[in-house]
């Protein structure tokens, strides 16, 4: 559900690894603290306290799918209680690079069952808007892909062992991230963007959008003269 | 041979069918004996041919150390706690207790997901995402709680360490400013607590005010029906 008593306004971004929506997000914050907004940015996994634990976790690759769904569910947990509804009761607009969706989408595919994570998550609200920057499945794996990167294991899915080769399970992997993104777009009322579009298009279609829905001003910060 | 149970939703990667080993979990506040008679169980099971294996709290190597350290500070809220202990219990769950149980060991476990959950629910936690959290637990083949009234405690406490513990106590509620008066109190409500998950789940009560030996005969008793009633089967 969204909280709609709230002063503040929550907006999220979701997609694939590629699909741009760090960039994305990163013009929405420039724009809005331009505009004198009361803006903050929180990023996925970035909670300082829980972040010992998780590279711990990771880099010896002692999580099992359990581990890896309720570590994150941690690290949302502080930032979500200590950060973000603070700052939304204090009338922010708060700004959320990946929200509970990632963990529906990717915990979903690695086994976990979709019912209890809307449990374990349920303490969160909903945001007022979620973006979603689709992009054919190709062409997101084309931008991360190209470079051939070093992709972590995690990342990967090389723990759910879909192949040996760890492009090729992260291939596989993100295309089944991808029908879980897809999937959940109706099922949560996600903003679908056009991902494949020019990064500026994309961009004034989603100010666009936002200044429809949101009542700007209303965040500006206040200062005295 | 006995098939597990778990309480509802599946985790993923674990096979139910292929565990012979028995799960029995000892519940109770600090200072209720429990560690002593863990040990002493442990002792006697072995010397009768059971290959045992212990767990507890806050002994998963993923989350151990950060939550130490979380905890000597204070900074976490209610719900971050709790959902690092959750993390530490499913990685102890699926990486020490299950392989223990696949190999038929009979593992003892020093508190489980009652301890957490009544501790979650004191710190005003809601019940149906507390026992959501927990859902994937194995159901225990026995699990008994040592009961002991606060004044018990307060006094084993204060005679073994001179001092109480400020979790132990409830310190971070904010009951009372009074270190003695916030243990009663915290104990009191753990109590009732325990006392609905008694009622829910179904564990065996122990009463903990009484000698070491008395505790273990007992304790004993029940797990020699626990060990017949698995060969039976």
């Amino acid at each position: 559900m969204t909280d709609d008593h709230v002063p503040g306004r929550l907006i999220a971004v979701e997609g694939l690894d590629g699909s741009g929506k760090s960039t994305q997000i990163h013009l929405l914050y420039q724009w809005l603290n331009g505009l004198g907004c009361k803006v903050f940015f929180s990023e996925w996994n970035s909670s300082s306290i829980v972040k010992a634990a998780t590279r711990k976790g990771k880099k010896k690759q002692l999580l099992t799918p359990t581990t890896f769904s309720l570590i994150h569910a941690t690290d949302f947990a502080d930032r979500y209680e200590r950060q973000i509804l603070p700052m939304l009761e204090a009338g922010y607009i708060v700004l959320c690079d990946r929200y509970i969706y990632t963990s529906f989408a990717r915990d979903t595919v690695r086994g976990c069952d979709a019912h209890w994570l809307r449990k374990l998550y349920g303490f969160a609200s909903h945001p007022h808007i979620t973006l979603y920057f689709r992009l054919p499945l190709e062409t997101a794996l084309g931008r991360i892909l190209e470079g051939r990167p070093q992709l972590k294991f995690f990342e990967a899915g090389m723990d759910l062992h879909l192949s040996d080769d760890i492009y090729e399970s992260f291939r596989i992997f993100q295309g089944r991230v991808k029908e879980q993104y897809d999937s959940m777009a109706e099922e949560f009322g996600f903003t679908v963007i056009d991902a494949g579009k020019h990064i500026h298009i994309q961009q004034e279609d989603v100010r666009e959008m936002i200044e429809e829905k949101i009542d700007l001003p209303r965040f500006k910060m206040r200062v005295k003269r | 041979m006995s098939e597990k149970k778990r309480y509802e939703n599946l985790p993923p990667n674990i096979d139910l069918g292929k565990l012979s080993g028995l799960l029995i979990v000892i519940e109770g506040p600090d200072s209720s004996g429990r560690s002593t008679q863990i040990r002493l169980l442990s002792n006697w099971l072995e010397q009768r041919g059971y290959a045992v294996v212990q767990t507890g709290l806050l002994r998963s190597p993923i989350v151990g150390p950060a939550l130490e350290a979380a905890k000597q500070g204070n900074v976490l809220s209610p719900r971050t706690m709790s959902l690092f202990y959750a993390t530490d219990f499913y990685d102890q769950l699926e990486n020490t207790i299950v392989p223990a149980l696949r190999a038929g060991y009979i593992v003892l476990a020093d508190r489980y997901i009652y301890t957490l959950q009544a501790r979650d629910l004191v710190r005003g936690a809601d019940p149906g995402w507390v026992e959501s959290l927990y859902s994937m637990a194995i159901e225990p083949d026995a699990v008994f709680f040592l009961m002991a009234s606060s004044r018990t405690l307060v006094e084993r406490t204060l005679t073994a360490n001179q001092l109480l513990d400020y979790w132990e106590s409830g310190m971070d509620i904010g009951m009372s400013r009074n270190w003695f008066e916030s243990f009663i109190r915290y104990q009191r409500r753990l109590r009732v607590e325990f006392k609905k998950l008694q009622e829910k789940y179904g564990f065996e009560i122990v009463d903990a005010n009484r000698s070491v030996n008395a505790i273990q005969n007992g304790l004993r008793a029940h797990v020699e029906t626990v060990l017949h009633e698995s060969r039976s089967v």
